[in-house]
């Protein structure tokens, strides 16, 4: 659900601060970019970090960002541990963690309750199978939008990675962990090795 | 599996070992969450799994939250904090020690090959998640059509996709995905 007020409009722009955020500066401001942030908090977490309270730049933000997508695990939980341990330690860490979280999951486990109380009747069943329908077209936008950059660079060796995850998992409904660990270590083998021929 | 278990740690070691292989973000995982909660488990039906997708995308948050709702339905209150906290501890500790160990040895080539090697593959699954998602929410062709729809058009446009969302929410209450 989208807040009432938009999470970028901060009115004066504070100059850079040099002072760290201390523990309940992390704990708001993640709970703020976690309740605005509908769909994908990354953009939101990006505005508030770089542009809002400037504790960080906008290529330590990318760095950081970039450690928590390549880790497995939700990308946005793992920034906020990552973040906040920057500046404070592990303290830091449980107070951006339990910002991001604590708030959404009280929110979605009301959702959860009312859903299991109600989720019966006739006229929320279909707007939720509506709401659904949409969603996955969200999802699906989501596939085309990151797999554009290998198609265009003709990522041969990417695609066909890509595609035999896609149907592993997807048409042939093998358990997850299986399939990981014998496609993880082969992509970082081929990667490597096409990364050696175009150097030599 | 188990059944004699106490649903709530078959939640806990269920979720935690799935976060670790969670490549690319919790969508990359929903293939495995609907195989394990729908057909390993039967934890849900394929319209639940639906519906707490349906529920955690309209809800604020992180896109993992859909675990609070598996936990939900399985355990209540206990099940809903303990799916989430399995799901994001591990992987949350797992960041924490390498970002540490990353900063003091920054020279390495290893983690932008690791990333390249993972893309593909996190691609993959979240193309496997939407494929199974739309098997469990698309029963009729009109259905179908919306997702085809809203597909396109966050794929071409900036529409902010809350719209498309109260849109499909619309056309369910009217009746017209059946």
């Amino acid at each position: 659900m989208p807040t009432e007020s938009p999470p970028a409009a901060d009115p004066a722009p504070q100059p850079p601060t040099t002072t760290p955020p201390g523990l309940l500066a992390l704990f708001v401001a993640f709970a703020q970019v976690s309740l605005a942030g509908f769909g994908g908090v990354l953009v939101f977490a990006r505005r508030a970090i770089v542009d809002r309270h400037r504790w960080m730049t906008a290529d330590e933000f990318n760095e950081t960002y970039a450690l928590c997508h390549f880790l497995p695990g939700p990308n946005i939980v793992n920034l906020s541990v990552v973040f906040g341990s920057r500046f404070r330690g592990i303290p830091g860490s449980l107070a951006a963690f339990t910002g991001l979280l604590g708030p959404p999951v009280l929110i979605v486990t009301i959702l959860a309750a009312l859903y299991a109380r109600y989720g019966e009747i006739d006229a929320l069943r279909r707007i939720l199978a509506g709401v659904s329908c949409a969603a996955v077209g969200l999802l699906i936008s989501a596939v085309f939008r990151m797999a554009a950059p290998l198609v265009k660079r003709r990522d041969l060796v990417g695609l066909v990675v890509l595609a035999a995850v896609f149907v592993a998992i997807g048409l042939a409904r093998l358990p997850l962990q299986a399939v990981l660990l014998v496609a993880i270590p082969l992509s970082i083998a081929i990667t490597f090795a096409m990364r050696r021929r175009a150097l030599a | 599996m188990n059944s004699e278990a106490n649903p709530v740690w078959t939640l806990a070691w269920t979720f935690g070992l799935m976060s670790l292989f969670a490549v690319g973000g919790a969508n990359s995982a929903i293939p495995e969450m609907h195989r394990v909660a729908v057909d390993v488990q039967h934890w849900m039906t394929d319209k639940q799994f639906a519906d707490a997708f349906a529920i955690s995308q309209m809800s604020p948050g992180p896109n993992v939250l859909i675990v609070t709702l598996i936990g939900y339905s399985v355990a209540g209150v206990a099940g809903a904090l303990v799916a989430t906290l399995a799901m994001c501890v591990p992987t949350a500790v797992l960041a924490y020690y390498v970002s540490r160990l990353l900063t003091r040895s920054s020279h390495s080539r290893w983690p932008a090959i690791i990333q390249a090697a993972l893309v593909p593959l996190s691609i993959g699954l979240m193309g496997a998640s939407g494929l199974i998602l739309a098997l469990t929410s698309d029963r009729t062709w009109v259905a179908g059509l919306v997702t085809a729809a809203a597909a396109v058009l966050a794929f071409a446009t900036r529409i902010n996709p809350l719209w498309m969302l109260l849109a499909g929410g619309c056309l369910g209450f009217a009746g017209v995905i059946g």
